[in-house]
């Protein structure tokens, strides 16, 4: 089977500065009095798997395990301190939807915005305009600024601008709680049609119901260790026992 | 052969010019393997300048021609103050100014926005994989869109003024590249150094209004001492600025060392910044 994403040793780690030095000045006086001292934050430590082409593989694990980061790297947002990621083909990452919607410009405006952020050109997002407009159900909206929405409005935008751009890899940071219960089960939908259509999925949830509902695999993380990799139901039961959920 | 701060300079600029070459034939295959990124990404560099452009004329009445009129009045302003109430003595002080301040101008809006450019896309490099340097490179074509509506006002001053218009002028575009290049280095350097230091936006700031000094903008070069107006030639906007006037008000061709200089000048500034930049933009999410 070919793989979508090889993540080969990965390994993530930040200097969490006790305090911020932001300027010249604080810099300058830290380094002379040698106060520069950051520790030391593992949130990734060489974690390695691969995912199959037309997987759907979810992320399980406590707030600060690392999955974000994770997908962070993955999406090439980070550059990890060592180890490599590969990928084959295009990654929509629905990491917050609406990240770089401007808040002055319409709907309409930002359709092609947000398009050319995920790397679409003016034709292509044109192609899809009235598709996304129909699934984010915001017609009468398409010419009134962003920040006139609510923010289920600009949820749904984002939502439909990402998934209309049909990815080859689709990383999903949980957003699938985004408006209405109706609009949920719209998106759920949505997420299913493009699995059967051979997307590679990547998903982090903090419901386990979804994972299993969605997913043939998942990994567990723990504190930046990748404790388990396999089915997700056994996954799942096994973060659930520990956990002590 | 003299040595004049002129030919150490076009020496320097040979030497800049060589390593530049140099430094492309080495980087030859990171070089090919950045350009189908760009391409991909080159849509959204028109959408960006689309999107400053819409937000800074939105709800203002009369939209982009105020890229036309602010030029104008502060030419207005500028001309009362310094050739009526200094009396700088210089033939033909509106377009003597409009044009100095065309080039000038540039620079400083381009590499003022550019430094801004990173840490106010903040929001997305934290979410998205975008080359980082898109933000840079499209501050300074949107600033090139202003100083291209300003091109308007340069004219207009120009049949008031019933000034002679030579055939040279199209020439006008060269030094205007040249500043570009430049400010596009420039802009590299100071919005990868302000991620780390906030205190680079207010230090220049303060330069900025020391280069307008140090640039002949207001004055003709000719009012400074010599060894002023030797040392006044490091500042590579001197030779731009130069450049401007030449094929706008004198109808010459500058010759193949003014063309040198510029060029080394603004290559080399383009060097530094692309240095600095890919040297630290791993490390930009982690201070946004």
């Amino acid at each position: 089977m070919e793989t979508a994403i090889t993540v080969q040793n990965v390994t993530m780690r930040f200097n969490i500065a006790r305090e911020r030095v932001d300027s010249l000045k604080e810099y300058l006086i830290k380094y002379v009095q040698r106060q520069l001292s950051f520790e030391k934050l593992t949130a990734l430590d060489d974690v390695s798997f691969t995912v199959a082409r037309g997987e759907v593989l979810g992320i399980v694990g406590l707030n600060g395990s690392g999955k974000s980061t994770l997908l962070k790297i993955i999406s090439g947002i980070l550059k990890p301190t060592a180890g490599t990621v590969l990928k084959r083909g295009k990654v929509a990452p629905l990491i917050e939807l609406g990240t770089g919607f401007d808040q002055d410009l319409t709907a309409q405006e930002n359709i092609f915005l947000n398009g050319a952020v995920l790397g679409y050109s003016r034709q292509q997002m044109q192609a899809r305009y009235q598709q996304i407009l129909d699934f984010a159900e915001l017609w009468e909206f398409a010419d009134v600024p962003i920040k006139n929405y609510s923010s289920g409005m600009v949820a749904r935008l984002g939502f439909a601008i990402a998934t209309a751009t049909d990815p080859e890899i689709l990383i999903i940071d949980e957003i699938l709680g985004v408006g209405d219960f109706r609009f949920q089960e719209k998106s759920e939908g949505r997420i299913a049609e493009m699995m059967a259509s051979g997307a590679t999925v990547l998903i982090v949830s903090h419901s386990i119901e979804q994972i299993r509902k969605l997913c043939q695999r998942a990994i567990w993380l723990d504190k930046g260790q990748l404790m388990l990799e396999g089915p997700a139901d056994a996954v799942c039961d096994a973060y659930q026992s520990q956990a002590g959920l | 052969m003299e040595l004049s701060v002129d030919n150490i300079l076009a020496l320097f600029s040979v030497v800049v010019l060589a390593l530049a070459l140099v430094l492309v034939l080495v980087r030859l295959p990171q070089l090919r393997a950045a350009w189908p990124e760009f391409m991909q990404y080159r849509h959204l560099l028109g959408e960006l300048v689309k999107r400053d452009v819409t937000v800074k004329y939105r709800r203002s009445v009369l939209g982009v021609l105020w890229s036309v009129l602010q030029p104008l009045f502060i030419m207005l302003i500028v001309t009362f103050v310094f050739s009526y109430v200094f009396r700088i003595d210089v033939v033909d002080y509106p377009v003597f100014y409009i044009t100095g301040n065309f080039v000038f101008g540039y620079v400083s809006e381009a590499t003022n926005l550019s430094l801004g450019a990173i840490l106010g896309s903040g929001n997305l490099i934290r979410k998205v994989f975008i080359p980082k340097y898109l933000f840079v490179l499209e501050k300074c074509l949107f600033a090139l869109v202003n100083t291209l509506f300003s091109l308007i006002a340069v004219a207009i001053v120009l049949v008031v003024q019933q000034a002679a218009l030579y055939p040279t002028f199209p020439l006008l575009v060269v030094p205007l590249l040249y500043a570009a290049v430049f400010a596009l280095g420039l802009g590299l350097l100071l919005s990868a150094l302000v991620v780390f230091f906030r205190d680079v936006a207010h230090i220049y700031g303060i330069w900025l209004t020391a280069w307008f000094y140090l640039t002949p903008v207001l004055y003709p070069l000719s009012i400074l001492p010599p060894l002023a107006q030797s040392l006044i030639r490091l500042n590579p906007l001197v030779h731009y600025v130069e450049y401007a006037r030449d094929v706008m008000m004198y109808g010459l061709v500058p010759g193949w060392q003014a063309n040198l200089i510029c060029l080394g000048m603004a290559v080399a500034m383009l060097l530094l910044g692309i240095l600095v930049f890919c040297k630290t933009q791993d490390k930009f999410v982690l201070y946004l």
